[in-house]
Formats: C-alpha cells, structure tokens, sequence
C-alpha cells in the first residue's frame, strides 16, 4: 500500500512538472516560431509570463527525482545506468535553459548579447522535453538487457529508437501546446491573444498527428501499443476524453475564454499522461516493478509524512504566488 | 584516466560549482533583507537602490545554483548508481526535506523578484527573509546527507544490504548538525567578504559614494561576526571528526604515527612513503588538545588505518591548512572590521583597510573549496565511511570522460559568464 501512496505523490510532481514546468519549456518552443512583425513583443509576453513563476515550476522535477530515489532507489538506480546518455543532455538543457533566461532577464545592459541568450534559450527549451520524452518512451518499451551486455545494447539501443524519439517530439508538442494557450490569457494585446490562440490550435493538430505517429512507431518498433491501450479500459476511456475535450477546447480558443480553456488544455494533457501511466503501471523497467523497487516500509513511511507535510507548506505559498501573478488578467 | 576518476572528477567539478551559488544564495538573501529593512524604515533611497541591485545578484546566483543543485541530484545516481541504490532508502529523508525548503524559497523569491508593487511592502520583505531562511535549512538539510557518509548511522549492512532502516537516525547522525552549521556559517562569512570587497572597490575608485558605504557596511559586519565565530564552530567538528573518523583526522594533521601527546603540525609537505612531513612547523601537545581537549590523550594516527584505506594524506592536510589559515585571516580581519564599526566607523573605509577587504573578498570561498576538498578527499576511498568504497558505486557505463568533459566546459563557461555579467551589472551601477 505505501508503495502505492508514495507512486501517487511521485506521479502528481510529475503531472505538475509537466502542466507547469512543461509550459515553460513550450514557451520556449514557441519563441522558435516567430510571428513576422510581433517578435519582441511575443519575448516580452514570456519573459513576463515566466519570470515570477519558472523556478517554482521547475522544482516539481526537483520533488520527482527526490521521491524517485527516497521511494524508489532501485528504479531510479537502474534508470540512471541504462538512460545516462539521454538524462544527461535533458541536464544539458536544464541548466543552459535557466541560465539563459535569466541571464536575458538580469542583464544589466542590452545589447547583442540578448540574441544569443534568446538562441540558447530556444535550443535548451527543445532539448529538455524531447529528452524527458525519450527516457518516458524508452521506460515505456522497457528494452533493457541483461547486465555484461555490450555498450550498445546497455547504454544506447534502450533508448535510441524510433519509439522513444516519437514520445519525444509529442511531449516537446504537448508542453508547446499547453504553453500556447496559457499565452492566451496571459496577452495583454488583441494581436498577441490572437496570435497564441492560432499557434494553440496548431499546435493540437500536431498534437493529434504526433500522438497518431507515436501508435505507428510502436508498430514499427515491434509493440502493439493500440492493443495494450485497448485492453485496459481505464486507459481507453482516457484517450476518449482527451479527444472528446477537443470540441470544448475550440470552443473557448475560439471564443477567447482563457481561463476555460486552460482548464481544458490542462485536462486534456492530465488525460493523455494518466493513460500513459496506467497502461505502463505497476512497471518501472523490465523485471522492476514499483513493488521490487520500493524502499522499505519505515522509509516509504517517513516520506508520505514528509511529503504531505511539504505539500501544507508548499500549496498555500504557491497559490499565494499564482494569484499574486497569475490571477488578474485572463 | 580511469572512469572512476572521470566520475569523481565530475562530481567534485559539479559541487565546487554548484557550493559558490548555493553559499551566494544561503546569505545574499539576508543582506538584501537588512537593507530593504532599512529602507522600510528610513525612506532613504539609497538603501531601496542597494536592496534593487542586490537582488539582481540574487536572481542570478539564485538560478544558477537551483540548475546545477537539479543536475547533482541526477549526478548522485547517474554516476553513484551503487551508491543511491542503498543509501536512497537510508538518507532520501533530508533530501525531501531540502527539496521542500527549496520548493519554498523558489516561491519567496518569485514573489520578491516580481512584487515590488504587487504585494503589501511587508508581505514583499517578508518574502525576502523566506529566500534567506529557507535558504539556510536546505543547505542544513543537505548537508545532514553529507554527515551521513562520513558518520553513516540509521541501518544494519548485513551481507551488502541495508537492513533496519530509520531514516530519522540516518538524517540525525552525529555529523550532520556540526558539519551543517560550519556550512551556513562559512556562507555568511564568504558572501560577506566577497560583498564587502566589491564595494570596497566601489569605494576606492569613489570615496563619496554612499551606496557603497551602506553596502560595505551591511556586507562587512554579517561577514565579520560569521568570520569571527567560524573558528570556534570548526574547532567543534574537529572534536567530531576525530572520534568518529580518525583516518581523515590523521590525514588533515599530516599525523603517520599514533602519539600520545600528539604534536600539530603546521604547513610542510607529508610524503606517504617516507610517512613524515618535511619542512613543517611542529607545536607539541597542541594537537591532543584541539582533537579531545586534553594535552595528554593519544591521537590516532595512519600507522592504525590499513594502507589501502589511506585518503590522499598531501590533499587533505594541504588543503586543510589553506582552509585554517584563510578562515583565520578572515576572522582576524573580521574582528578587526567589528572594533572599527563599533568605535572609529570612519576607519572602515580607511584606504588601506578598503584595499585589505578587496585582498580578502575571494578567500571565504577559496576556504569553502578547501573544505569540501578536506571532507570528501579525506573520507576516501569510502563514499560511506567503513561500508562501501567509491570504486564499487561507480556506474557500470565506460566512457565517462565524454560527460565529465562536457559538464566541465559547460561550468566554466558558465563561471565566466556569470563573472562577466556581475562586472556589467557593477559598471551599470558605478
């Protein structure tokens, strides 16, 4: 039972990365599209947007790696081994990706230094949710050899493939989705609301079209991942709400209902991430389920507690924050 | 080079980063609290202009060291998969708690960086002092963690596995709370130093200025009174290590044989062949008193430890008497800056003791560098002292040179970076 409490907290901080932090990096994707004549005033609208709020946000992954390895140590032992390569360039893009925005926020002086804090910033906003991705798809298709396997089959072949990479580019999709339509509300002009509520619908039709082409690189990786959705009902009835949601969500995008349509967008991506992790629940990895690798029961004890603690001290400052920034407009 | 020292490398390369941002951020804090405080009070705009560029550091110090804090907790596993695989279950407590601490002064600080006229001026410096206070209990917390390796406490290892947990045991070793307030001290004596010796600069190429004066003044009596009681605090977990690691105790003082009394060592370079150390300065009795306060105990010496458990004994002993002397140079200086803001104010900004605290504003860290040299080196070749060596928690992944490579060059560019900014961020202000 505790295994499964301290799995719940560990998949709420993981959902609130992505809901949250995830948008961060999407925003980042964003700037990558840049509207014609509405460029400076779409960095302002993020600098803004992000500044009071991205370092809280990123804590949700700080929390995750800390019950993954309190929790969890086996897992999160076994993970670091086989996904080194990919978690170290997702770090890679976790420290350039902070750096870089608030070095182009902090800097005394503006000048061409500007454009190449914007440049790093972009690349390491791409880098990061494709990597999380990656790893996300390769513990999915739980390709983990023997130990005394050679350095391909240990250390690469796990996670570079043709499935892992789709999970990638639909998570880098999603968070850029999700931080589209927070833009919405966010925008202070009618050209910039409109120019974000463009780029939301968008960016869920790419959403649909990648998640159709992480089912078909399954298929060429040898896994029938329609069959395994199919077959959990729970899953199932997800993956129709979420596209069910698609109706509503255009209609508030279309209608400029900001707030509704965030509460949408955010559901829709909750939907897609809960049938993600009851198809793959209870197994980590290969051989390692949640109940293999939970610490004992005196540590998982001693977590909870710690963690519903933290979570009294953390959600009534947190609120505070985001009414404080987000609660005005929108 | 081997991938255990490629790992090791990248481990010390990412903690010696990632300490100078985390004390930055542990103490800058605070003195932005005192001057906006002061600006609350007196409306006197200077100190709202000082509060408004100290927090611009902040924001940066801040960021840089929360990015590099996230890739260490992904660096323990990513090159000690052996190492969480156990201690994960044992010590993640402190962990949580700091990721709480941290959690909470993310919010503090958005909410300071970005409510200037948000929030009720209150509520806004309130905020201020929770980046500062929360600030300081990750940095104990994580620091337990720390304690913990080298005083492992809280399981039974029983055929190489850790059974019994207490996690409170583990996170309440005997190490954790001395090792952990010689920590927060020494960030406040560092960061007070470093902020006192730029302004001095200010102060040098602009006698009148009076932000600098308030600076200096703030910066200079928090980095005094820490300077001032860091040598007492250390002579503390002194007594700590030598009961509970007596091989990095040896290692420190350059000590090859048991003596009783034992003579401290000053300086000179220990060859482990030869097991003396040449051209130092020798003080008897001195070191039976600083390790258990008495001039007649016996301290233990390497002659006890088996050879292949020896740490690095020149490291740690050279090391170790860099971080004494500079800690000693900065409490005397700090004492010396007390006197003049009690009694003669006006000789604080005396040129010659502004040029002094210019000399003085790089050694408190040079000092924490030592010191994490002194406690990680000396703990060698345990990364849990007396159960498990570094070499068998080395992950199995060959070529562990590409990473170390990468994050090495990553960190100094950043240094370099963060380095040219803070000099942009001083000429914007001068």
């Amino acid at each position: 039972m505790w295994a499964e409490i301290v799995g719940a907290f560990l998949g709420v901080s993981v959902l609130l990365y992505c809901l949250l932090g995830g948008a961060d990096f999407g925003a980042g994707i964003l700037e990558l599209f840049r509207g014609r004549n509405l460029r400076d005033k779409q960095q302002e609208l993020i600098s803004h947007a992000m500044g009071p709020v991205w370092e809280a946000n990123h804590m949700w992954l700080v929390l995750a790696v800390v019950i993954l390895f309190n929790g969890f140590p086996k897992a999160y032992a076994a993970m670091a081994v086989h996904f080194h390569i990919p978690l170290t360039l997702m770090l890679l893009g976790v420290i350039l990706r902070g750096c870089a925005f608030t070095f182009r926020s902090y800097d005394a002086i503006r000048d061409r230094s500007q454009r190449y804090y914007t440049g790093v910033f972009m690349i390491a906003s791409v880098l990061t949710p494709l990597m999380l991705g990656v790893v996300a798809g390769a513990m999915f298709l739980g390709r983990v050899p023997a130990p005394g396997s050679g350095f391909m089959a240990s250390y690469v072949s796990p996670w570079l493939n043709l499935f892992s990479f789709s999970v990638g580019l639909l998570t880098c999709v999603l968070f850029a989705f999700l931080a589209a339509v927070y833009l919405v509300g966010e925008a202070h002009t009618e050209e910039l609301a409109k120019l974000f509520s463009k780029r939301a619908r968008a960016m869920n039709i790419v959403a649909v079209f990648s998640g159709a082409f992480v089912f078909l690189s399954a298929h060429l990786d040898g896994m029938s991942l329609s069959q395994r959705f199919a077959s959990d009902p729970i899953s199932l009835s997800c993956m129709a709400l979420a596209t069910l949601i698609l109706i509503p969500l255009w209609r508030c995008l279309h209608r400029r209902h900001a707030r509704a349509a965030r509460f949408f967008a955010a559901l829709q991506v909750s939907l897609i991430l809960l049938g993600w992790v009851k198809v793959q629940f209870p197994v980590f990895l290969p051989r390692l389920t949640i109940y293999d690798a939970a610490a004992p029961e005196a540590t998982l004890r001693f977590l909870s507690g710690g963690l519903i603690v933290g979570i009294a001290i953390i959600f009534p400052a947190l609120f505070f924050l985001l009414r404080v920034f987000k609660g005005q407009r929108g | 080079m081997t991938d255990l020292t490629a790992a090791r490398s990248q481990m010390g390369i990412s903690l010696g980063f990632h300490i100078i941002f985390a004390a930055i951020g542990v103490a800058m804090p605070f003195l932005m609290a005192i001057s906006h405080w002061r600006w609350l009070k007196t409306k006197e705009q200077v100190y709202l202009d000082l509060t408004e560029t100290w927090s611009k550091g902040v924001a940066i110090f801040f960021a840089t060291g929360a990015v590099s804090g996230t890739v260490l907790s992904f660096e323990l596993g990513l090159l000690w998969p052996k190492f969480m695989e156990h201690a994960g279950a044992i010590i993640g407590m402190p962990f949580s708690w700091e990721g709480t601490a941290f959690f909470l002064e993310a919010i503090a600080l958005g909410i300071f960086l970005y409510g200037w006229k948000r929030v009720k001026p209150w509520v806004h410096w309130g905020s201020g002092l929770v980046i500062g206070i929360s600030g300081a209990l990750s940095a104990l917390f994580v620091v337990c963690a720390n304690g913990w390796m080298n005083s492992p406490a809280g399981f039974d290892w029983v055929n190489g596995q850790a059974v019994n947990i207490d996690p409170w045991a583990a996170m309440f070793n005997r190490s954790a709370l001395n090792e952990g307030l010689h920590m927060v001290i020494a960030a406040f004596a560092a960061t007070g130093f470093a902020a006192a010796g730029l302004h001095a600069i200010g102060l040098l190429r602009n006698p009148k200025s009076v932000f600098h004066r308030k600076a200096l003044e703030i910066a200079v009596v928090i980095g005094a009174v820490a300077a001032v009681l860091q040598p007492l605090q250390g002579d503390r977990l002194a007594k700590d290590v030598a009961v509970l690691q007596p091989p990095k105790l040896a290692a420190m003082e350059g000590l090859f044989k048991t003596e009783q009394p034992a003579a401290l060592t000053l300086g000179g370079i220990p060859s482990e062949e030869d097991q003396t150390v040449r051209y130092g300065l020798r003080i008897p009795r001195l070191l039976s008193f600083l390790a258990h306060d008495d001039i007649h105990s016996e301290v233990v010496g390497l002659d006890q430890v088996p050879r292949e458990n020896w740490p690095p004994v020149l490291v740690v002993h050279e090391a170790f008497d860099l971080m004494v002397g500079l800690g000693s140079l900065l409490a005397a200086v700090g004492a010396t800056a007390l006197f003049f803001f009690f009694r003669k104010r006006e000789y604080l900004v005396h040129p010659r003791f502004l040029k002094t605290l210019v000399f003085c504003a790089p050694l408190g860290f040079i000092a924490i560098e030592a010191g994490w040299l002194v406690t990680e080196m000396g703990r060698q070749p345990w990364i849990i002292y007396g159960v498990m060596k570094t070499q068998d928690a080395v992950t199995p992944m060959p070529g562990l040179i590409y990473p170390m490579t990468l994050f090495s060059t990553v960190y100094l560019f950043l240094a370099f970076v963060v380095a040219w900014l803070m000099r942009r961020q001083f000429r914007h202000v001068g």
